[in-house]
Formats: C-alpha cells, structure tokens, sequence
C-alpha cells in the first residue's frame, strides 16, 4: 500500500485520514473546562479536528480524557534515523540455544560490585533470577553459569575468581560516583585484566545509572550499560561476543 | 460449596506428607539461631536508632552491638545474655546507651554464668515482654478500629500496589486508591532491600523502583491510613515485605506500628534471592511466630513459581509449596484466617482452554484451604506492552477472582512491565474490578463445574502431581528437592546462598526470651 511512498498519515479507516487516539490525565477537576483544556491540547499536539469522546473524574482533582482526532503532520520515512543496535535482541529460549550451538558449554559469567561500593541493585537487578522490568535475571539461563559474588569485591580477588572460573565474561556494576570513583574503579578492573590475562582476558562488561555507554573505550572495557539495562539485553550482547570470537 | 469432589483421603495424606517433609527443617530451625533472629530480638528488647557517625553511612545500633558480640563471645548462647549483662555491668541506662558504649570501644562482651545469667535472663524476659505488649496493644487497636469502621463490605479485598520511592508520594498515593476502593495498600520496597543485612532508619525519600521499609515509614504509612479508613468508612489495611535477610526484624517492626499483611513465604529467599536455605528456614519460623503474636496476615510467593517455570506444567509445584507454607505457618502458630496462600494467573492465554484451567487451579485452592484468606495474583508473565490485551486478561483474571471465592484480590495493572503505574492506570485497573464484581460477582451461586468435566479433572490431576511430588521430597527431603530445582527451577543447594554467616548454632545454655515468649503464647 503506502511501502514506496515516503510520506505518510496514520491509518484510521482511509488512507491519510491521519487518525489517531490517545488518552491522559489533567489535574483539572472534572467538567466543561477539563475537556476544553483537552481539547486544546489535542489541537496543540497537531491533531484537527480532535474529539474528547471520553471523560470521568478521578477523585476530585483529575479528569480522565479519551481523544480521537486526525493529526496535521506528515511522516517522511526517508527522513526516519533508528538507532541500530549492533545485535539481536534475544528470547532467553534463543540466547539458550544459539549459546548451545555456538559454544557447546555454558558460557560462565563472573558479577561482582567493586571496590566500596555496597550497592548491589544493579548486580543483582541483572544477575538475580528475580530479573527487572519483568525480565528474569542471568540466572534463569539454562546455558549461562553465573556466578554472583556480590560487593565489595576486590580486583584481585575478581580477578583471580574470573581465573578459577574461567569466566568467558565479567560484568562489573558501579553505583557509587563520588570522586569519579566509578570510573577509576573500573579502570583499574580492566586494567588488572589486561595484565594479568592479556588477550585471553573474558569480556568485560561495566554497568551502572551513571556510566555512558560511549564511555567503553576509556574505561578499558568492551560495553558499557547504563541506566535502565534489562537482563535480555546483556544477555543478548554475551551471545553477540561469542558469535563474533570475542569472548573465546 | 465442594464443586470439585476432592477425595478426602487424599487431601489428607497430602497434607501428612506436607508435615512429614516440612518436620526436619523444623527441627533444624529449633536448633540454629541467626543474627537477623538476635536483632530481631533486641528491637523487640528496645533499641532503636542508628550509628550515623559510621563511615560506611548509617548502621543501626543492633548491627553493631550484635555483630560486636558474636566477634566477643559468640552467639551461641543468644545476644541477650552478654547484652544485658554488659548494661548492669557498665550501669548503663538502655540498649542505645550500651550501643554507643559499644561503637565507642568501651564494652567487652561475655556469656554471663550462674546468677548473672540469670539476672541478665530476667531483665531481658522484663524488656522483651514489653516489647510484646506493645504487639499485642498493637493487635487490640486493629481490632477495635475494625468493629468501628468496619471491614470492606464484600470479599475478594482489594490489593493495592504503591511504589513511588518516596514516602511521601506513597501517602499521597495510597490515599488516593483508598478513596478510589482500595482495600489494602502495599508499599513495595526498594529493588535489593531484601539482600540487606540490616534494616535502614527513618523516614526515606529514593529508593528503586520502591520504598525502604523502615520503621519510620511503617508509621508514617500507618497513621495516614488511619486517617483515610475514617474518612473511607472501613479500615484500610497495609501490607509490607517480611522476605529477604532480615524476616526476623521487619517482622517485629510490622508488630510494633500496626501493619495488617506481611509478605512472607517459606522458600522465596531460598529460590528467588539465592538466600542461604537453613538461615531462611530459621529466620521464617522466628518471624511468623511474631505475625501470628501481632494478627498480621501473611501472603506467600506462589506467584513467583510461575512466572519462571511453566504455569501449566508446574501447577502442582503451587499446590505443594501451599501445603508446605501451611505447615510451616501452622507450627509457627498462625491461624487459618490468617494464611493468605498464595497463587496466580499466569497461565499463556494463547493456550486453549487457558482459562479453564485458571478457574480450576483456583478452585482446587479454594477448595484445598478453606478457611485461608487467599491471594490472587494478576497476570504479568503474558503482560506484553499491548495495554488493549492486557486489560481484557485482567478482566478474565477478576472473573476468577470473584468466581472461586478468593479472599486477596491484588489489582492488575494494564501497563505491568511498561511503566510505574499512572494514576489514570489505577483507576483503569479498579473499574475493571468493580466492573466483574458487580456484573458478576455471584456468578458463584450458579457455577457448578460438570462433575466429569474438564476443570474437574484438571483439579484432580494437579491435586495427584502435588501428592506424587511430596512422596518423592519426603523421600529425598525438601532441602534436597529445593537443591535439585523442583521448585521455581532454581537448584540452592543447603550449604551455599547468601546469609549462610549469619547462622549460628544454638548452645546447651541458649536465652532468649522472645522464642520462650511466642513459643508459650505468652
């Protein structure tokens, strides 16, 4: 239908009739004036016409709206920039498997809160089966062995378990930022690694709610994850090093 | 009502077989202490407050004054002994004074013998006791505030959920879905809580995607609601989280600010926390024997088993862990009608018959326990994003609800794993509710399931997996069924987990006045 054309309108039940619905709360009591306040800010938003078709109070200061209208703006599909991730996101059915086939062992993760830092949200956010966001943690991974060792772990004592292990990868998690402690912390982490292990060092991974994730490079690791990471998306970047040989 | 024709001879070795498993790790809870049960105790003893001078941020005086007599003289015999002995010892006035003695460096700890142990026994029975009469004051106001605003008018109570971080905009929160129909609010904790081996002080203002329970916001939370129940006509009842690796001590905090509902399951720690399996088993005993002092009403994890393992599949992992957290709950002392048993709807609605099964599997529960208030768990597992889906299976999950006669009905949200919950979000979710209760919330009157039908059958197939199952883990036994994964599909072997330094043996001359006090009743 609309595939070659590079601009294009929400489909409601005709082509460019632009139409979409939406519906929002107000901190307005419930009345003509709530849905006049809807209603212009359906217009605001570029919908003309737009129709409040709904509205209820919720308690005594806000109003529920349901609105319905077409919208004035055009899409230009060339226009359209998405930000590529550089590999899949994964079931944990497909990282199981692709790990199975890829590898023919479980691959092992070492986690680990460094230096000070006592916050084990992170970590255990993505390493405990429990999970986040709805998403199962490391854990619940048939083929993934992980191995938690919670915080206030040292570099050396990291280090040498990652050894033992022979942990295919090491996920650091840093919540702490005083005095950049965050950064020289996971410095030093890659640091050890690269001397004690050389090439042979696992992949490392840091994570934290205040790391940017273009920040891999200094900090001397091969991703970065910052705030709001699911479980399935480090999943999904371990199976990706194992494909591309990183992690071997 | 028994529309499901449950064998009696079989519910009954079920639940013989559900005592015969829990009986050893009973008897291993008797003999171990843990410091989160020594804490536990000395809060009830008094001592309140926390070290805000540490270096390490605020740690409460009980850490330090127990973790300073286990490095002393261990705590074999109980923290109460050295405790006590130590403030007649240095003159000390109250348990905040020894802590501050004891972070100063001033106080050696030791195990008092002969008529010092004695002396030290009385004073600490004197504190403990009055800890307790708190609890029990506690318990008399609930019930006073009931026969005077009254209960929620109809069954399934209302269950919901507030999690903003901050105490504060939990108030605001709360009230305005007590207004709106709740029944009971729950004020989850902050991501992590539970992995703590302390219990944070005052009142808290950012957590992760929840609140710290602390003692502060227990009481803040509490006399806000007290103030709605009035204004709503009935009293609105608040639910916090007993799990993790302090049980014992958030237990005792529910008792002494008035909480209603505490979640509090046998095994989560152990499956979902990768907890140390005897440090929950002990700490679990120690404090539902506190809930049942205090009337507080538990809420097991069933839930959780299902969305991990399948929730056809592993149906009859609920009926089992139900009966185990029966038992267990029983022998800490907690009533019938104070067992909110858990389970969900979980069940992949691209499933035929999905919903069949569903009403049977809540049926069997119902059926199964009678007289236990039990918890009804929305459907998240299957909650993708597409909100317009989801709210129609929280509609058929309300319909089971109110089908099977549940006791906890906790309101599913539309946009479970999309955002926190909007205002308009929880309004949504309770005209949902509303909606089935009223169109059909005596539906049950007329339903009778064909005597060879399908959800007969289901009932009675998940009932014998349950019975089989329990065979083989009083077999092997329930630290090694949990070892090998039956549950959940997490395998926590007894030796390993989190908090497994915190279980201490418990010697020949072992005091504490808290167990002797529960465990009589007294």
């Amino acid at each position: 239908m609309s595939q070659d054309k590079r601009y294009v309108r929400p489909y409601g039940d005709t082509t460019g009739d632009g139409m979409v619905q939406m519906s929002f709360t107000l901190p307005v009591p419930h009345g003509p004036r709530a849905e006049g306040a809807a209603q212009q800010l359906a217009n605001k938003m570029g919908m003309d016409p737009a129709m409040v078709v709904h509205s209820h109070a919720i308690g005594a200061d806000f109003t529920f709206v349901v609105v319905y209208g077409s919208v004035q703006h055009l899409v230009d599909l060339e226009q359209v920039r998405v930000v590529e991730r550089e590999y899949p996101l994964l079931s944990p059915y497909e990282v199981n498997s692709e790990l199975k086939e890829s590898l023919g062992r479980k691959l092992v993760v070492v986690g680990a809160c460094i230096g000070t830092d006592a916050h084990t949200v992170g970590i255990d956010a993505i390493l405990n089966i429990k999970g986040f966001a709805g998403e199962k943690g490391l854990e619940y991974y048939r083929e993934l062995k992980v191995i938690n060792m919670g915080a206030q772990v040292s570099v050396p004592e990291l280090v040498k378990r990652a050894r033992t292990e022979k942990a295919d990868a090491v996920l650091v998690s840093q919540v702490v930022t005083q005095r950049d402690a965050h950064i020289l912390n996971t410095q030093e982490m890659s640091a050890a690694f690269r001397e004690a292990m050389g090439d042979r060092r696992p992949t490392l991974v840091a994570g934290g709610p205040r790391f940017d994730p273009l920040m891999a490079g200094d900090l001397g690791v091969d991703r970065v994850f910052g705030r709001g990471t699911t479980p399935g998306e480090v999943a999904s970047f371990l199976v990706h090093t194992v494909k591309k040989g990183v992690a071997a | 009502m028994a529309l499901l024709d449950l064998d009696g001879e079989v519910v009954g070795r079920a639940r013989a077989l559900a005592a015969r498993a829990a009986e050893p790790v009973i008897t291993l809870a008797r003999a171990h202490t843990t410091v989160a049960v020594e804490r536990a105790t000395l809060r009830l003893a008094g001592i309140t407050g926390a070290d805000t001078t540490h270096r390490a941020g605020d740690v409460p005086w009980v850490n330090r004054v127990v973790d300073t007599i286990r490095e002393h003289c261990g705590l074999e015999h109980g923290a109460v002994l050295p405790a006590f002995h130590a403030l007649r010892e240095h003159d000390l006035g109250s348990l905040t004074e020894l802590a501050e003695a004891t972070a100063a460096g001033q106080v050696r700890f030791t195990v008092p013998t002969g008529k010092q142990a004695e002396r030290a026994g009385r004073a600490a029975r004197t504190a403990v006791a009055k800890g307790l009469r708190t609890v029990d004051r506690n318990r008399g106001q609930r019930d006073k505030l009931v026969a005077r605003l009254g209960d929620p008018a109809r069954r399934p109570w209302i269950y919901l959920i507030v999690a903003t971080g901050d105490i504060d905009e939990d108030v605001v929160q709360a009230c305005n879905a007590a207004r709106a129909g709740a029944d009971v609010i729950a004020v989850i904790r902050s991501t992590g809580q539970s992995l703590l081996d302390y219990v944070p002080e005052g009142a808290t203002h950012h957590g992760f995607a929840g609140t710290y329970a602390t003692q502060e916001n227990f009481r803040i939370m509490r006399a806000a609601l007290d103030e709605v129940s009035k204004e709503v006509g009935r009293y609105v009842r608040l639910t916090n989280y007993a799990s993790g690796l302090c049980m014992p001590e958030i237990a005792v905090l529910a008792g002494l600010e008035r909480l209603d509902m505490m979640l509090n399951d046998s095994m989560y720690g152990i499956l979902f926390r990768d907890i140390n399996p005897i440090r929950t088993f002990v700490d679990q005993r120690f404090s539902r024997q506190v809930h049942a002092r205090a009337g507080i009403i538990i809420n097991t994890g069933e839930d959780n088993y299902l969305t991990t393992a399948d929730a056809v599949e592993a149906a009859h992992t609920v009926t089992v862990s139900q009966l185990l957290n029966e038992r267990f709950a029983h022998e800490a002392g907690l009533p019938d009608e104070l067992l909110g048993l858990g389970h969900a709807f979980e069940i992949n609605p691209d499933l035929a018959d999905s919903f069949r099964m569903e009403l049977a599997h809540a049926l069997l529960a119902r059926e199964l326990f009678p007289d236990a208030p039990l918890k009804w768990m929305p459907p998240t597992k299957h909650m993708t994003g597409d909100v317009f889906k989801g709210y129609l299976l929280d509609g058929f999950f309300n319909l089971v609800g109110a089908l099977t006669g549940q006791g906890i009905l906790l309101v599913g949200m539309m946009t479970e794993a999309v955002v926190t919950p909007f205002l308009s979000d929880r309004d949504l979710a309770l005209a949902n509710v509303r909606y089935v209760l009223n169109a059909a919330g005596n539906l049950h009157e007329d339903f009778r399931p064909a005597p060879d039908g399908f959800i007969v059958k289901r009932a009675h197939q998940v009932l014998g997996e349950a019975v089989d199952l329990l065979e083989r883990i009083c077999r092997d036994g329930l630290l090694t069924a949990i070892a090998e994964g039956t549950f959940g599909l997490m395998k926590r072997p007894p030796d390993a987990g989190k908090g497994a330094d915190g279980v201490v043996e418990k010697a020949d001359g072992y005091v504490n006045p808290a167990s002797e006090l529960l465990e009589a009743g007294q």
